[in-house]
């Protein structure tokens, strides 16, 4: 292994064919750099010039321009960091409780076989419904403040995260528990020693998925109760007709989410690295 | 003298709601302190669950257990050490964590034990290894501390799930010696399963043959070879090692039948 690197380390001493191989192989992978960034270019670009060419309507469809513009002035008049503050705000918050609420429930139906298989076809149900519908339900009773909007960023995360963990529980192997069991350990031991250390990286690849889902929670919850955030940038943007706000919303979720992803595979990567 | 461990007509079954199978039938054997017994039997007759019952991990449904003189369950100081098929080392811990974990877990991480596991380490080439992972050594090497996990605890008994199942044939010689060597250092008791005749000859002070499900005792043979310092390498090379192999062979082929 070490050897082969040092071999492709220094380029005289390869064969010709393996450096054909490495060549085309870097090749490929600038083409596809190029092409996305290119492929984001285009699609900027035809967006910009259908607008200002008058093929799209800019005040329906908005344009880059539009959306840098509105974003510049809502920056200069500090209102966007009032709505994305209020939404990155509530994510992290809905996320950290499923996180804790989560494991808990899991290492209680971890413990207790009777109680999961109890429950396990309510889980089951509560997992499949859609969340949106509960939306407006935990205005009524919770009413339009922020504690609604956060339970609804974790309504849509939590029953999955739940069954993934204690499905991630259950595959510990049995002759690790037995392991514990010979050395003169109880359950606990097999809990902390074995079945939460060795579901860390699945724990942390469901949780990877959980903080987009407490995003989508988070914004229909802001959709329907909110005075500020991004949701509420969307639906009173489309009320008012305003649709660079509407636009430029979404684009900033997209960025807030893509970089949520980014930190926790930052935390998984430093994890993975340090076992 | 007193046995140190003695099962008397043992029996138990496993219950699934597709019927019941009868495991083991009637056991009973004794094995004296200081003694190596190996257990022989065709593959799934039950010999892992007996060792499941000698460590109290399963209750026989008939029959006792008994370590010097005393049910299994009522001992408080008699520490039973287990070794499974694979080392089943941790790979989130490095080697002294996976060395100390009986330790940790019976809350006696005191100096006087620690010292104990640094010199098992120390005397058994782990110790420059201690920070190490467990994937980054030898399929031997693993095995080795995963021995030394088991004695931390100063075990009575030492008791071997086919420890060295998982190896390569001629790692598993290697290491058949190595295992055995400790524990004839550390002068332990141990009862050893396996389903490889050889290996049974090579290591055992007394094989024990069962027959297939329901598993009962079809032979009880001491193995004895005139060897200065014994080693399950030299055993096999041994004259009589041929003998009691064809001895036992009779034995599991008569016996061991579907």
């Amino acid at each position: 292994m070490r050897r082969n690197n040092l071999k492709a380390d220094s380029l005289q001493d390869i064969s010709v064919l393996q450096r054909e191989f490495l060549e085309e192989r870097s090749r490929h992978r600038v083409f596809v750099k190029v092409m996305r960034i290119a492929l984001l270019i285009a699609f900027l670009g035809l967006w910009e010039a259908a607008t200002a060419y008058g093929w799209i309507d800019g005040f329906i469809f908005s344009s880059p321009g539009r959306i840098v513009r509105t974003f510049v002035s809502m920056v200069k008049d500090g209102s966007i960091f009032e709505h994305v503050g209020a939404t990155l705000i509530e994510t992290v918050a809905s996320f950290v409780l499923v996180v804790i609420v989560g494991l808990f429930c899991a290492i209680l139906l971890w413990c207790s076989d009777k109680l999961s298989e109890i429950l396990e076809p309510y889980l089951v149900v509560l997992n499949s419904l859609p969340k949106s519908a509960l939306a407006p339900l935990l205005i009524v009773w919770l009413g339009a403040n922020r504690t609604t909007i956060i339970v609804a960023g974790m309504s849509v995360a939590i029953f999955g995260t739940i069954l993934n963990l204690y499905t991630g529980f259950r595959e510990v192997s049995q002759d690790k528990m037995k392991l514990i069991y010979t050395l003169g350990g109880k359950r606990r031991h097999v809990l902390t020693k074995v079945v939460l250390p060795s579901t860390v990286p699945a724990t942390i690849s469901i949780m990877k998925v959980n903080i987009g889902l407490c995003l989508v929670g988070v914004v229909i919850g802001e959709f329907i109760g909110a005075r500020c955030g991004l949701g509420y940038l969307i639906i009173y943007g489309s009320q008012v007709f305003k649709l660079d706000w509407v636009l430029m919303s979404i684009v900033i979720l997209c960025i807030i989410a893509m970089a949520l992803y980014a930190l926790i595979s930052a935390a998984e990567k430093w994890y993975l690295k340090r076992i | 003298m007193q046995p140190l461990l003695e099962c008397r007509n043992v029996n138990y079954s496993y219950h699934t709601e597709q019927g019941e199978t009868h495991a083991l039938s009637d056991i009973s054997f004794q094995v004296e302190d200081g003694e190596f017994e190996v257990i022989v039997g065709p593959s799934g007759c039950g010999k892992s669950t007996l060792l499941s019952l000698i460590c109290n991990l399963l209750v026989p449904e008939s029959g006792e257990v008994l370590l010097n003189g005393k049910p299994v369950g009522e001992h408080m100081d008699f520490h039973i050490g287990y070794m499974p098929q694979k080392d089943q080392l941790f790979e989130w811990r490095n080697i002294y964590g996976n060395v100390t974990l009986g330790l940790e877990i019976q809350h006696c991480m005191t100096a006087d034990n620690i010292q104990f596991a640094e010199k098992l380490m120390k005397e058994y080439g782990l110790w420059d290894f201690r920070h190490v992972k467990p994937s980054q050594l030898s399929g031997g090497m693993r095995q080795r501390a995963a021995l030394i996990r088991t004695l931390v605890l100063r075990p009575s008994l030492l008791l071997l799930d086919e420890p060295f199942s998982a190896l390569d044939y001629q790692t598993r010689l290697s290491v058949a010696d190595d295992i055995y060597r400790i524990i004839k250092k550390e002068h332990k008791t141990a009862v050893l399963v396996t389903h490889d005749l050889a290996e049974a000859v090579s290591m055992a002070d007394k094989v024990l043959v069962l027959s297939s499900r329901p598993a009962r005792i079809v032979k009880e043979l001491p193995v004895f070879f005139d060897l200065p310092e014994r080693t399950p390498m030299e055993s096999r090379n041994a004259p009589q090692f041929k003998e009691y192999f064809n001895q036992i062979w009779k034995e599991l082929s008569t016996y061991a039948q579907e």
